[in-house]
């Protein structure tokens, strides 16, 4: 099952600028969350430290505490890999390895971690790709078709079932849909309504509908800035700021 | 603010509750356990600077090699080595001028001749001829640099030295003997057989690098003159020669680098006697043609050293000459490939 | 102003042609040096020639074999030395050197594509076979393999560059090690691209012959001891176009159509491999 996420006065820098500022929340164990804001608020910034990816950018810098369940992610004895095979990322663009078929793609993160065990490896490729809902899809198949030749929102089913093979106990998705089209959308959200009775979810939008209709809690963030974090229905019905009310009234962003 | 206006538009929808997946995604989960990281990262980070090192240690190698195997003749002749003409392995006297003379000479020579054809190579493929005959004859130059230089001395020697014997030194001899560049015997073989035979080696070189920079010229130049009524020929003279000058410079010096250091094709055609002549038909001989030919004969102690001091020279030369064309080609390429976009 | 036009009309023409009259020029002894060595080539090459070795001085016969042979075991040495080298190179260039250090190394290794091969000769003397106290396949094989470094280790850093950083990311999100990263995921994406630099360089190599005349040496007999005296086929052809005689210098022919025809088919083939996408299916 998936776990909490504790995040502490947490900030974020890309070299000089300040992206993420003083970020304080706590994110619901199975629970889909949602961040918005205009672009360029640090709302992808803010989930890429949530699995230490952040710090893969040169000159990138993180302080401030984040909890996942028990396990410091900034600790001194943890790991950032062990972090990320515990917390799943889909990112924005599709991003299937090109070299591999559909079927190792699903694998890829359990063979480059030495995983071999060949019959359990074909259950889990299975069992990801149907809670992705891809595998009527591509089960006549699987080995013989690369990664990168099926269609864009398939593609992105497909780096949800890769997330999803590695068992993780969060999952964070950085704006999943915007490269989409509606009805490969629309598909990407009912496969999160889904995947949110087991997992945690974290999701990045700027579409304030798709927040509205697969999360239970909703983060406004500003300029790098956390202005407003309640239940859904609270922001979009009664916001307690006037910035939210501003932006999700399309008053300005 | 009117709260049930934005309720409306917010409703989540009701339909995605009820999705045919929802027993599939209840498997148990198990743990996987996977083997820790950290010392495998390190190691393979240092494994890979190990490499990058060795590198710098290569280069550190040669200039220490370099001065090490040649501290007798360094002390022996100092200064001097590079001031003196006469070489005599007998009596154990050396210097370098005549081969320094030589290295030059061969390879302005050579320069003279590639650059106007590889600017023009470059202007042809990159501007002027149809597109598809574009990749067959970048393929065709570029297969000029696959040669390997003992088949360019086979040649040369074979069928280019007896054509500049029988046609073309008469003809120069005849027309332009008054220079005092094209005067004496006519053997064939000697300065300008070689610098010919160093063109061609290094056009292949200076029209890539050239035709690289010509077309990281962007299309807007080319537009702009050409929107302002010049003709083709002004186009390119404005437009992108005009550009890319500082690249076209740097590919020019990298193919004297080249030329310099160019040994086996040379030590076949020019001669190989350490005279400052005048004339282009007679025969020379050059810094890196003199240890080709006598390093491995070289029994005294001194003469080897001074065969080592004349490749530390070569060396000291090309290094100079490769850094200022690295620089010059690094100020437009910023050294490194770019990124490509995520 | 109708006579400046023509004028400059004329001007354009003359350019124009020039340039398409370059591009012939330069054609031409690429042109003539390949129908030369196929038309003196293909009339040297028997079956002795690639089976026999060289006869004694001034008889005539023999072959090149063992000078064929001689050349492989080289080639296998530096590429021992280079491959691994120059794409380590080439992987801390392009995943770790974005700092000062990287330029460093970057500018040091043109440097190093930049030093004449005869000067690299002297450097594997001075470091093989002086204490080796001989000649050697070894020391040839060190000389060649230190030249084929900077070449593999620039373009692999330019393949790896063209990557795209958010395949990086998919595996970095996986939990997946960065050494597995760069070597499961970046490495092999970019595979088609470091084949062609490796076998690019070792075209180059092949053909060299400054290194190997005071390092390697040539022999005349068969020898597969990495640390004896080794024929060498550019060395072979070298010796022989210098001989006075005959047989010789149709045997060099012979000799230098088989380097050509090696070095053009192995461009080729890596040419054909790489767009037919052999490379990159899944596996």
């Amino acid at each position: 099952m998936g776990v909490g996420i504790q995040v502490n006065q947490l900030n974020a820098w890309f070299g000089a600028t300040h992206a993420v500022q003083d970020i304080q929340m706590d994110v619901t164990a199975n629970h889909a969350t949602a961040i918005i804001g205009p672009s360029g608020c640090g709302k992808s910034t803010f989930v890429r430290c949530l699995n230490r990816m952040h710090e893969t950018i040169p000159n990138a810098r993180v302080e401030g505490t984040v909890k996942i369940g028990e396990t410091h992610v900034y600790g001194n004895g943890t790991s950032a890999v062990e972090i990320r095979r515990r917390v799943g990322m889909v990112f924005q663009k599709p991003n299937p390895f090109p070299t591999m078929s559909v079927y190792d793609n699903v694998a890829s993160g359990l063979k480059l971690n030495g995983y071999r065990n060949r019959r359990e490896l074909d259950e889990i490729v299975e069992r990801s790709l149907r809670q992705s809902a891809l595998w009527d899809e591509v089960k006549d198949h699987l080995k013989k078709k690369s990664g990168a030749s099926l269609s864009g929102g398939q593609q992105q089913r497909l780096c949800i079932a890769r997330a999803l093979a590695v068992e993780p106990e969060v999952m964070l998705m950085d704006e999943p849909a915007s490269a989409l089209d509606p009805i490969s959308t629309s598909k990407i959200e009912d496969l999160i309504f889904e995947l949110k009775q087991n997992y945690t979810i974290v999701i990045v939008t700027h579409n304030m509908q798709q927040a509205a209709r697969v999360a239970e809690f909703t983060a406004f963030f500003l300029s790098g800035k956390l202005i407003e974090f309640d239940k859904t229905e609270k922001i979009f019905t009664t916001p307690g700021d006037k910035r939210t009310e501003d932006y999700i009234t399309g008053r300005f962003g | 603010m009117n709260g049930s206006l934005l309720k409306a538009r917010y409703q989540p929808d009701p339909a995605a509750a009820s999705s045919p997946l929802a027993e599939t995604t209840q498997v148990p989960r198990r743990k996987i356990h996977l083997k820790s990281s950290r010392l495998a990262d390190a190691g393979f980070r240092y494994l890979m600077l190990g490499c990058a090192l060795s590198v710098l240690a290569i280069v550190v190698l040669i200039v220490r090699e370099l001065f090490l195997r040649s501290t007798l003749s360094l002390h022996a002749f100092g200064l001097k080595f590079l001031m003196t003409q006469s070489w005599d392995p007998v009596n154990g006297d050396f210097g370098a001028l005549a081969f320094i003379y030589g290295t030059l000479v061969s390879s302005l020579l050579a320069l003279i001749l590639a650059v106007p054809l590889s600017i023009g190579v470059a202007t042809f493929t990159t501007e002027l001829c149809p597109r598809i005959l574009r990749g067959p004859l970048s393929y065709m130059v570029e297969l000029l640099a696959a040669i390997p230089s003992v088949i360019y001395g086979l040649w040369g020697v074979f069928v280019l030295v007896p054509i500049l014997r029988q046609y073309v030194q008469p003809f120069l001899a005849k027309y332009f003997g008054w220079t005092g560049l094209f005067g004496g015997y006519q053997f064939g073989i000697g300065m300008l057989a070689a610098g010919i035979i160093l063109a061609v080696m290094i056009i292949p070189i200076v029209t890539s690098i050239t035709r690289e920079v010509m077309s990281a010229v962007p299309t807007a130049q080319r537009e702009g003159v050409l929107a302002i009524g010049a003709t083709r020929w002004e186009m390119i003279r404005v437009g992108v020669l005009r550009n890319a000058r500082t690249g076209i410079m740097g590919a020019i010096i990298l193919g004297l680098g080249r030329a310099l250091g160019e040994t086996i094709a040379v030590t076949m055609l020019i001669g190989n006697r350490p005279e400052i002549a005048k004339s282009l038909f007679a025969p020379g001989y050059t810094l890196a043609s003199v240890i080709a030919n006598e390093f491995s004969e070289a029994t005294e102690d001194l003469y080897l050293s001074a065969l080592v001091e004349i490749g530390l020279v070569l060396f000291a030369i090309t290094l100079l000459v490769n850094i200022v064309a690295q620089l010059m080609v690094w100020s437009i390429t910023r050294g490194s490939a770019r990124r490509a976009a995520v | 102003m109708p006579n400046q036009y023509w004028w400059r009309s004329f001007k354009d023409k003359l350019m124009v042609g020039l340039a398409g009259m370059a591009t012939l020029l330069v054609l031409l002894p690429l042109v003539a040096i390949f129908g030369y060595l196929v038309y003196r080539g293909i009339g040297a090459l028997n079956w002795n020639f690639l089976t026999k070795i060289p006869k004694p001085v001034g008889e005539s016969g023999g072959g090149m074999a063992n000078a064929i042979v001689g050349s492989g075991l080289i080639l296998l040495i530096a590429s021992l030395i280079g491959v691994p080298m120059g794409i380590g190179t080439g992987v801390y260039l392009a995943e770790f050197g974005k700092k000062r250090f990287g330029y460093l190394v970057r500018f040091t290794a043109d440097v190093l594509n930049g030093v004449p091969s005869i000067v690299i000769g002297i450097v594997a003397w001075s470091l093989v076979v002086v204490y080796q106290r001989n000649f050697s396949a070894l020391a040839g094989g060190v000389a060649l393999g230190i030249m084929m470094v900077p070449v593999i280790s620039r373009s692999t850093e330019e393949m790896l560059l063209m990557v795209p950083q958010s395949l990086r990311e998919a595996a970095w999100g996986l939990g997946v090690p960065q050494w597995r990263t760069t070597l499961s995921i970046t490495l092999r994406t970019a595979s088609s691209g470091i084949i062609t630099a490796v076998m690019l360089s070792f075209a180059r190599v092949a053909g060299e012959t400054a290194p190997l005349l005071f390092t390697t040496l040539g022999n005349q007999f068969w020898n597969f001891n990495v640390r004896r005296p080794t024929a060498a086929l550019p060395l072979q052809i070298y010796t022989y176009a210098q001989s006075p005689y005959d047989d010789w210098h149709r045997q060099a022919w012979a000799g230098a159509f088989i380097l050509i025809v090696m070095i053009v088919v192995s461009m080729s083939l890596v040419r054909m491999v790489v767009s037919r996408g052999v490379f990159k299916g899944g596996n």
